[in-house]
This record gives structure tokens, C-alpha cells and sequence, in this order.
């Protein structure tokens, strides 16, 4: 029997969705059923306005203007990444890095700490579960330095094997852990807590990607005991082009830059420059300025209605899913049962690859992802080339769960 | 049920016919040219095994094997009928079009892709073992194994 939840908060996702004008949108004649959050979340008309007013009344480059526009400009610059201290319940904003997305945040670790302290003899750790994101930078900094790459392997849940840490161990000296806090692909949560207890143990840093947790349940660094973390803005009701890293000040103040240019730099001499001090000295060049200001406007949307609601309500519209496609014998579910699950299902239809489904799904209104999902290590694991993948939000009602299923019924008839 | 007619005609019955039922499906051991293609985008794999004619020029027998969606697999299949009998060169120098008038659907730019993945690594396969052209720049395509 799957746990009980009784939220003590709840939303209201009807009234919610009135927020995001694509709501309004037909497709193909139907109702739009937006299935895909995972890839990137649709965006409420708050953060549209607070864009636009942004751009309209107090736009300039930051930081460096002595004017009043770029006063406006970088007092809205600065205070998104208040906001996002405050988010991730962050010690100081200084260790609040824009980044691009979670590629560029996880990249910059990589590069600026992985090339000055990884070497022969040394272990970086990812996990099965993991995205490109996290997993090429590693398996790449890996080879470069002549460290070996270990991977953390997921059982038939898709759940992470921690009994298999003591093997990773014994392969050498383990430097990094890197893993996702909720698997892209199966919504599996993962215990990073526990792993990076388990790596601090052994003096290895903690990298959390928060990609897929950031957007849905409340944050806190500290209590996650990680060093970094990494999250983006597009998939939690931002725009797409700003991300976030945030890292403990002393290791960002020890790590040698990632990118070198403008912003970044204290002083530009003929004998060599120095850098600039924290987070800046990681923000080379013209940031994403609007981008980030529209980031705070999201996190201030997602705080009014409360993480825990979203999370609660997610849980109900996962419950829901997962109880219709079981009603379908044709369809084959993967992933963790609901306790350890966030918003996010992978599934095959029986004979047919997920391309095809979600190609006759779109003319019924409903937009899933089809494809690898950016995890080919995990699709190997699981046999397949592909999967379907639902995923949830805030804003996702039941009835889309119903045209979800109703389309899925159509596949069949099809591929009969 | 949708009455949208470009739709409809997507999984009309030729593809379904083809996607159930591929003709020229399985491996010839011992080809005289062979290929693997990968579409990046969903991960399908499609094998190509040719054999030639006793003038090294004519292709007498052709099969894939692999794994892929409706529309790659049926336009994989529908290739190996229409490759039967031509000349290496005949094939290499085959338009696209001829391959999408036969499919005979519109397709969107994503799906393009599917339906070509076959084409082009028969296309590598002659390459490799006759010389032939490769196709116009691997039209769409960046991630083929040339191994």
C-alpha cells in the first residue's frame, strides 16, 4: 500500500492555469494536454509582464553604467540573486552563480575544479540515472586528467544501488559524486543526502543537478549537505538562458576560472589580470540580464503558491496517472513506485516505438517526449532505445491525464 | 478519431503494411557492403547488408535489421525494394524524393529524418565498399559510424 499524503496545503491548478496564456491554445482542435514539463515548464503571464516592464522601464547592462537605468538594471540583477539565496537557503549570495543552465553550471565545475584536482588514481562517481548533462562532463574531465570514471547502477526500479558504493570505492580514490536529486527520465528521488555524507566521508566533493527538483519541492542546501548544486530557469516557469550554480564560497574562491573575459576580472594588465571577486569572477561577459531578473519573478510565483502544494498536487496528479495506465495491459511502466517517485513517467506502448506514439498522441491534443531523454547510459540498462515520458507540473489537471490515456487507446487502434 | 487527411494518411496502411511486415529484414553473412547508421535524435539503429551480382555492380540482394519507429522502419523497407536490381552507382546517386514519393506523406523536418536514416547508411555502405558518392553533405544527419 502506497503511503498515504494528506497535503496541508493545496493549490488550485484550474485557477492556476489561467496564469499561462498557452492554456489557451488548441491543438489540433483539442484542448492542449502539456505533458512535458520535464523538457522545459510553459510560463505565467507574472513573469511575461515582469520581463517586458524590465525591458520597458529599466533596461541597461549591468554593473557598469554610472546612470539610472543601469542603477534599475543591476539593483534587478542583484536582487534576483537575493532570490535565489534565499531559495536554496544559501549562506551567502556570493556563492550564487548565472550560469546559462545546468550544462554550463555543471561544465563549470568540470572544468574550473575537476582539471586542477583530478588525476591517475583518482574516482569521479556518477550514477546510471544520470543526464548528459552530468555524465559526459565527468566521463570527458575523467579522460583528460587520467582519472577513472565510476557509475553508480540502478536496480529494476531504477533505483540507485547504494550497496554498490563500497565496490566504487575500492577502484581508487573517490574525489567527486555527481548525480541528479530527481532522475529526468523516471522521477526516481534520489538519496543525495546520504551520498554526500558518503562522500565527504572520503574528502570527495558533492555535486547535486537540481534540474528536475528545483521547479517542485523547496531547497536547502545546507540540509542537502552537497557543495554545489545546479538548476535551471526555463523548467520552473522562467525563461530559457538563465541557470544557476550555487557552490560553497571556499571552494569557488580556491577554483581557477571557467570562462575568461569581461565582468570576470579585477584588473587588466600588460603582465597579466587578476579576478574579480565572487560570484563574478565565474560571470564572464554580459550576463543574461532579463533572463535572470524573469528567474526571480518565477521562484517569487512558485513561493506565493508554496513548494509544498506543488509537490502535494504533483503527487496526486502522479497517483492519478499511474493508477489509469495500469488499466492498461499494453503499456509498460518504468521507474520507482509512488512514494519514491516525483511528477515524471516513463512508458512504452506495447509494438510501438515512442516516436510514433507521441506523434498520433500530438494530433489529440497531448505533448509528451519521445526519445532518450538526454540518458542513454540508462536507456542501455533498460533495454530500450527509447521511452515515452509524461511529466507534471503545478498547472497539470486530471482531465489531461484522461486525454493522455484516450490517445494512447488511439495508438493502439492504429498499430492494432 | 481525428479527420485531419495529412495525419491519416501518416500511418496509412503501405507504412503500417511495411512496418509490420518489412521486406528484405535480416543479415546477410558475409556481405559484400555493410553499414550501421544511428538516428541521435531517439537512438534507432539500423544495420545494412548488401550483396552484389556476379558483376560486382548490381545489387542482387539487400537486408537491414535494427529497431526503429513506423516511419524509418517503413522507409527502410520500402528501400530494400526499390535498391533491389540497381547499380551501386544508380543508388548512390538515388534522390531523396524518389524515396519520399514512395513514403508518400508529407513529413515534418523531425520525422524526415526517420525516413532517411536507411537511405543514408545504404548510401555509407556503398561507399565504403565501391566508392561511391556520399549522400549531399549526410543530408540532416551528424552522427553516422563510419567504422
Amino acid at each position: 500500500m502506497d503511503m498515504a499524503v494528506t497535503p496541508e496545503t493545496t493549490l488550485d491548478a484550474r485557477a492556476l492555469r489561467r496564469d499561462f496564456p498557452v492554456f489557451e491554445e488548441e491543438i489540433h482542435g483539442k484542448p492542449l494536454a502539456y505533458l512535458d514539463t520535464a523538457s522545459s515548464s510553459q510560463k505565467p503571464r507574472q513573469v511575461l509582464d515582469l520581463m517586458r516592464e524590465t525591458y520597458e522601464h529599466g533596461y541597461a547592462n549591468v554593473h557598469r553604467g554610472v546612470y539610472e537605468l543601469a542603477e534599475r538594471s543591476t539593483e534587478a540583477y542583484e536582487g534576483a540573486r537575493l532570490k535565489v539565496q534565499r531559495l536554496l537557503n544559501a549562506p551567502s549570495a556570493r556563492e550564487v552563480v548565472f550560469t546559462r543552465n545546468v550544462t554550463h553550471a555543471m561544465n563549470l565545475v568540470a572544468y574550473a575544479w575537476g582539471l586542477a584536482n583530478l588525476g591517475p588514481g583518482d574516482v569521479a562517481v556518477v550514477s546510471e540515472l544520470d543526464h548528459h548533462a552530468v555524465y559526459v562532463p565527468w566521463q570527458y574531465i575523467a579522460g583528460r586528467t587520467g582519472a577513472t570514471l565510476r557509475v553508480i547502477p540502478v536496480d529494476a526500479n531504477g533505483e540507485l544501488q547504494l550497496d554498490a558504493l563500497d565496490e566504487i570505492a575500492s577502484a581508487g580514490r573517490v574525489r567527486v559524486v555527481a548525480t541528479n536529486h530527481i532522475s529526468n527520465t523516471l522521477g526516481t528521488v534520489n538519496p543525495v543526502e546520504r551520498l554526500a555524507e558518503w562522500a565527504h566521508e572520503r574528502d570527495a566533493i558533492m555535486i547535486v543537478d537540481a534540474a528536475q527538483s528545483a521547479p517542485h519541492r523547496a531547497l536547502d542546501v545546507q540540509a542537502l549537505g552537497c557543495d554545489f548544486l545546479g538548476f535551471t530557469s526555463h523548467k520552473m516557469c522562467g525563461p530559457g538562458g538563465a541557470g544557476v550554480l550555487w557552490g560553497r564560497e571556499e571552494l569557488l574562491a580556491a577554483m581557477e576560472p571557467f570562462e575568461t573575459g569581461g565582468e570576470m576580472i579585477r584588473s587588466v594588465r600588460f603582465e597579466g589580470t587578476t579576478w574579480n571577486d565572487l560570484p563574478y569572477k565565474f560571470e564572464a561577459g554580459t550576463p543574461a540580464i532579463v533572463e535572470a531578473v524573469g528567474l526571480g519573478g518565477a521562484i517569487d510565483y512558485l513561493e506565493g503558491i508554496g513548494f509544498d502544494a506543488i509537490q502535494a498536487h504533483e503527487h496526486e496528479v502522479t497517483a492519478y496517472a499511474l493508477e489509469r495506465l495500469s488499466e492498461l495491459p499494453w503499456v509498460k511502466v518504468y521507474g520507482p513506485p509512488l512514494p519514491r517517485r516525483a511528477g515524471i513517467i516513463s512508458f512504452n506502448v506495447e509494438g510501438v516505438h515512442p516516436h510514433d506514439v507521441s506523434q498520433i498522441l500530438d494530433r489529440h491534443g497531448v505533448a509528451i517526449r519521445a526519445g532518450h531523454h538526454c540518458t542513454q547510459p540508462l536507456m542501455q540498462r533498460l533495454g530500450v532505445a527509447a521511452t515515452n515520458r509524461a511529466s507534471f507540473y503545478l498547472y497539470t489537471i486530471p482531465e489531461e491525464i484522461d486525454q493522455l490515456v484516450e490517445g494512447l487507446h488511439a495508438v493502439r487502434k492504429v498499430f492494432a | 478519431m481525428t479527420s485531419d487527411p495529412a495525419f491519416d494518411d501518416l500511418y496509412r496502411e503501405v507504412i503500417l503494411d511495411h512496418y509490420k511486415n518489412p521486406r528484405g529484414h535480416g543479415v546477410i553473412e558475409g556481405a559484400d557492403a555493410e553499414a550501421e547508421g544511428q538516428n541521435p535524435l531517439c537512438g534507432d539503429e539500423v544495420s545494412i547488408y548488401v550483396a552484389f551480382g556476379d558483376d560486382g555492380e548490381t545489387i542482387e540482394d539487400v537486408k537491414f535489421s535494427g529497431r526503429g519507429c513506423a516511419i524509418s522502419q517503413a522507409a527502410t523497407s520500402m528501400l530494400m525494394e526499390m535498391s533491389k536490381g540497381r547499380t551501386a552507382q544508380q543508388v548512390a546517386t538515388m534522390d531523396k524524393d524518389e524515396l519520399l514519393a514512395e513514403i508518400g506523406v508529407p513529413l515534418t523536418p523531425i520525422r524526415l529524418k526517420c525516413a532517411m536514416l536507411g537511405l543514408t547508411t545504404l548510401k555509407v555502405a556503398l561507399h565504403k565498399a565501391k566508392g561511391t558518392p556520399l549522400p549531399e553533405g549526410l543530408a540532416g544527419f551528424d552522427d553516422l559510424d563510419f567504422g
